[in-house]
C-alpha cells in the first residue's frame, strides 16, 4: 500500500523541521519527504491545513491485559492509542499475572502485533510477581521483547533487593524504570496538604517521593545503573532530578498529563475521577513540573493511561481505584501545555515523540533511529492532526474502555486544542477520524 | 461547573443535604441553631412530638457502628413524627458484597425521604447525595475524618447557649485533631461564626503544623493552648492511637495533654469544657473535670437532639 500525505505542515521535533511538505510512504517506510510529484499512490490524504507529525510515543499506558479485561482490553485500548495518534507505547508490568515470564510477554506482543494498531513495548517485572524479593530472569525477558524493567507502582521495600536489581540490570545495560515512591510513606489517597487535610483524606507527603529519589540516586552512583524515573509529582522531586542530571547520573524522567495540568484543588467534592497515582499535588508543584518539562529536566510527557471500570470509581474517593484514561488526550494536552508555556508547536511535540524515544535508549534497537521522528527511510509512524479543531471531552465518546478522566468537560471545563485526523503505523492507516 | 457547586445547597442557597459545615453561609447555621432552640421546649413537654415529618421515612444507614449517634438521630426523627428505619449495614448487605450505591438504590426504591449516613470513608455521604433521587435528603452523621456536621452544630449551639457572642471568644480544641471529623466540623463552624481565635492543641503527631491552613493556631503544649480560653473542646482519643507510632502511651498523653483541674485553672474562670463523648476518663480528661462545674458535656447531649430535629425539619422543607 502506497500512501501520499499531501500538502501538510510537516513538523519533526528531532530535526526541528517545520515546513509545508508531502510525505510519500511505501512498504511501511517513508520514502520521500518534500515536494512529491511522480508517486503512484494507492491512497492520497489531503493534509492541507493539518499538521503531519511523527506518531506519538507514550512511555506509560496500561492496557489491563492480562487479568483486568473487564476494565480494558488490547483491542479497545490499542484503538484508543490509534485514535490519540500514539503509535508506540510502553506498558508497565502490573498486569495479573505480572509480566515476569517470557511467555506472557511474547503472548502480549503477539496479540498486539495481530491488531497492528500500535507498537507495544512491554516493561518486564523487576522482581517476581512484583513482590520485591526475587529478581526476574531479565535476560530472558529482554529477549522476549521487554525494553526495560520496572516495579510499576509497587515500590521495593527492601533496599538490598533494589540494590541487587540495579546491579544486575547494570550488568546487561538494561534500563530500570522506577516510580520514586517510598513504600512506607505512600499509604495515603491524596497529596498531603491543605486539601487533603480539609477533606479528611489520608495524605501522601512529598517526602514519599524525595526519600525514594535520594535512595535511587545513591544506588545509581554505586551501581552505574541507568534509571528512568516514572511520573514525578513534586517541585522538590524536580530539584533533586535537576541536581542528579547536573551531576551526570544516567537518568531520564517523565511526568503525567494529570500532574502537568491539575492540582489537588480539582478534587472538588471528592471527585473520584481525580483519584490518580501519583496524587495531584499543589500549584507550585505543577508549576515546577511544567517548567522542568519545558527546560528538558523532565524528558517526556506520558498519558499514564489506566482504564478503570465504573464500579471501581462509583465508590467513596479513598476506595476508588486510582487511574484515568489518557491515551486519546496526550496530544491535545501536550499542545495545550506548549501554548500555555509559550513554546513552539515543534518543541511541544518533542516531549511526546523524539524525547521519549531518547529516554528509551538503546532498547529499541534499529527502531531507535526512526521511531518518534519523520525521516526518509525510517518507519512510517505518522500522526496527522488538525491544530485548530477545538473539542470537549465527552467520556462516553472515547474509544478506551475506561471512561473516567479528570478532563471530562462537564467537570473540568477543559477544552482540547487539537484533534487527530489520521494515524499511520508502519505505513498502514490505523485510524481515521470521521466527522 | 457542575461538580464545583456546593452540593448541599440548592440554587436558592437553601440547605437540601447536610454534608459538611464547610461552605455553609452563617445565616444557615444561625437558622439551624434558632430552630433548635424552639425544639428544646418540645423535649420538655409531656408529649414530646411535633408532626413536622409525619408520613416521612428516615433511614439511618450506619456503615460504621455507633449506637449513641444513631440513637440521637432516631429520637430526633421520632419526635418529628417520622417513621424511622435503622439499618446496621456494617453487619449486613455490604458484608455480602453489595456496593454502597446499590444499597442506596434499593432503599430509595422503598421510598425513603431521608438518609442519615455514617461511613468510615471521607466523602461517602457526598457520593450518596450525588446519586440518590432528587427528593431524598442526606444527613452526614460522620464520614471518615472528614466531617460530623451535626456534632459541630450542637457544639455551636452549646457555645452560643453559654457564651452568647462568638466574636469575642478563644476556643481550644485539644487532642487527636488530625483524625477527628468533629474537630474539622468545629473548626469550620467557629471560623464561619467569627470566633477570633481557634486553637488546635496536641503533640505534632496528632496536630501537624499544616492544620493552620484550616484557620487555627497550632499549639503543641496544653498550657499554651488553653491559657485564657473561654471554651475547651476535648476530643476522644481512639484506642488504636494510644500506642504505636502516633503516641507512646495513654499515660504519657494524659500527663501532657489530659485536662486536669490544675490545667483548667489556666483558662478563663468561666470557661466551659466540652467533649463529644464517649469520654475516656483518665486519658484525655480527669473525672474531676468531666463531672465538675465547668463541664457542659451532658447539656451537649440534650442540645444534640434539638439540633438534629432542626436539621431534619429544615431539610424536609427545602426542595432540590
Amino acid at each position: 500500500m502506497k500512501i501520499l500525505i499531501k500538502n501538510g505542515r510537516l513538523l519533526d521535533p528531532a530535526s526541528g523541521r517545520d515546513e509545508t511538505a508531502d510525505l510519500a510512504i511505501a512498504t511501511g517506510r517513508i520514502v520521500q519527504i518534500g515536494t512529491v510529484n511522480d508517486f503512484d499512490a494507492d491512497r492520497t490524504i489531503d493534509a492541507t491545513g493539518l499538521v503531519v507529525a511523527p506518531g506519538l510515543v507514550d512511555l506509560a499506558a496500561r492496557l489491563r491485559e492480562p487479568g483486568h479485561e473487564h476494565e480494558g482490553m488490547l483491542e479497545t485500548e490499542l484503538a484508543a492509542a490509534a485514535a490519540g495518534g500514539v503509535t508506540s507505547l510502553v506498558c508497565p508490568p502490573d498486569t495479573d499475572p505480572a509480566l515476569d515470564e517470557p511467555g506472557l510477554v511474547e503472548m502480549l506482543k503477539f496479540r498486539a502485533r495481530k491488531l497492528s494498531r500500535c507498537r507495544l513495548f512491554p516493561l518486564g517485572a523487576l522482581t517476581k510477581n512484583l513482590h520485591g524479593t526475587a529478581l526476574t530472569e531479565m535476560a530472558e525477558l529482554s529477549e522476549a521483547g521487554c525494553i526495560g524493567f520496572s516495579q510499576a507502582d509497587t515500590p521495593i521495600r527492601d533496599t538490598t533487593v533494589l540494590l541487587r536489581a540495579l546491579q544486575y540490570a547494570a550488568t546487561y545495560g538494561y534500563t530500570v524504570w522506577l516510580r520514586p515512591l517510598d513504600a512506607w510513606l505512600s499509604g495515603g489517597v491524596a497529596a498531603s496538604g491543605s486539601v487533603a487535610t480539609r477533606l479528611g483524606l489520608s495524605g501522601v507527603p512529598v517526602m514519599a517521593e524525595t526519600v525514594a529519589l535520594h535512595t535511587i540516586f545513591e544506588l545509581m552512583r554505586a551501581t552505574g545503573a541507568r534509571v528512568h524515573l516514572c511520573r514525578l509529582s513534586s517541585a522538590a522531586g524536580v530539584e533533586l532530578l535537576r541536581a542528579a542530571k547536573r551531576e551526570g547520573l544516567p537518568v531520564t524522567a517523565d511526568v503525567s498529563i494529570n500532574s502537568l495540568h491539575l492540582t489537588d484543588v480539582d478534587i472538588g467534592y471528592f471527585n473520584a475521577a481525580m483519584r490518580v497515582n501519583p496524587p495531584l499535588r499543589q500549584q507550585r508543584d505543577r508549576a515546577a513540573l511544567r517548567a522542568a518539562l519545558a527546560d528538558g529536566t523532565i524528558d517526556a510527557l506520558v498519558s499514564d493511561h489506566m482504564p478503570v471500570a465504573p464500579d471501581e470509581k462509583n465508590v467513596p474517593f479513598a476506595e476508588a481505584t486510582p487511574g484515568a484514561t489518557g491515551l486519546e488526550l496526550l496530544l491535545p494536552l501536550a499542545l495545550r501545555w506548549g501554548q500555555d508555556a509559550g513554546l513552539s508547536m515543534v518543541r511541544a511535540l518533542a516531549v511526546v515523540t523524539s524525547e521519549p524515544v531518547r529516554a528509551m535508549g538503546n532498547a529499541l534497537g534499529s527502531l531507535a533511529a526512526s521511531a518518534g521522528r519523520l525521516v526518509e527511510g525510517g518507519v512510517a509512524d505518522v500522526c496527522v492532526f488538525d491544530p485548530d479543531a477545538r473539542w470537549a471531552v465527552a467520556p462516553e465518546q472515547l474509544q478506551s474502555q475506561g471512561k473516567h478522566t479528570p478532563f471530562a468537560f462537564e467537570s473540568s471545563g477543559f477544552e482540547m486544542p487539537a484533534r487527530v485526523r489520521h494515524t499511520l503505523v508502519a505505513g498502514t492507516v490505523a485510524y481515521s477520524h470521521a466527522d | 461547573m457542575l461538580s464545583k457547586r456546593n452540593p448541599q445547597l440548592n440554587k436558592h442557597g437553601e440547605l437540601i443535604h447536610l454534608l459538611s459545615i464547610e461552605g455553609l453561609p452563617q445565616a444557615v447555621i444561625h437558622q439551624i441553631l434558632d430552630t433548635a432552640g424552639t425544639f428544646l421546649s418540645v423535649n420538655d413537654r409531656e408529649v414530646k412530638k411535633v408532626p413536622l415529618l409525619r408520613g416521612k421515612s428516615v433511614f439511618n444507614l450506619f456503615f460504621e457502628n455507633s449506637t449513641r449517634t444513631r440513637t440521637t438521630f432516631e429520637i430526633a426523627a421520632k419526635r418529628l413524627s417520622a417513621d424511622v428505619i435503622n439499618l446496621d449495614i456494617a453487619r449486613s448487605s455490604t458484608a455480602k458484597g453489595e456496593t454502597l450505591l446499590d444499597t442506596v438504590a434499593n432503599l430509595s426504591a422503598m421510598h425513603a425521604d431521608m438518609f442519615v449516613v455514617r461511613h468510615s470513608e471521607s466523602g461517602a455521604p457526598h457520593l450518596i447525595a450525588q446519586h440518590c433521587a432528587p427528593h431524598v435528603h442526606v444527613v452526614n452523621a460522620g464520614d471518615g475524618r472528614h466531617a460530623h456536621p451535626t456534632q459541630g452544630l450542637l457544639d455551636m449551639y452549646t457555645i452560643r447557649h453559654f457564651k452568647r457572642d462568638f466574636t469575642q471568644l478563644t476556643v481550644a480544641i485539644v487532642g487527636d485533631i488530625v483524625h477527628s471529623r468533629v474537630a474539622r466540623s468545629d473548626i469550620h463552624a467557629l471560623n464561619i461564626l467569627g470566633v477570633p481565635e481557634v486553637r488546635a492543641v496536641g503533640p505534632k503527631t496528632l496536630v501537624p503544623g499544616d492544620l493552620k491552613d484550616m484557620g487555627v493556631r497550632v499549639c503543641h503544649s496544653l498550657e499554651e493552648g488553653i491559657k485564657d480560653a473561654d471554651v475547651i473542646i476535648m476530643l476522644r482519643l481512639q484506642n488504636e492511637r494510644m500506642s504505636g507510632a502516633m503516641l507512646p502511651s495513654a499515660g504519657e498523653f494524659f500527663k501532657n495533654f489530659g485536662l486536669t483541674p490544675e490545667k483548667l485553672a489556666l483558662a478563663k474562670p468561666d470557661a466551659i469544657v466540652m467533649h463529644p463523648g464517649p469520654i475516656n476518663r483518665g486519658v484525655e480528661i480527669a473525672s474531676e473535670v468531666a463531672d465538675g462545674t465547668h463541664s457542659v458535656i451532658l447539656p451537649q447531649v440534650t442540645f444534640g437532639i434539638a439540633v438534629r430535629m432542626a436539621v431534619m425539619s429544615i431539610l424536609a422543607g427545602n426542595e432540590a
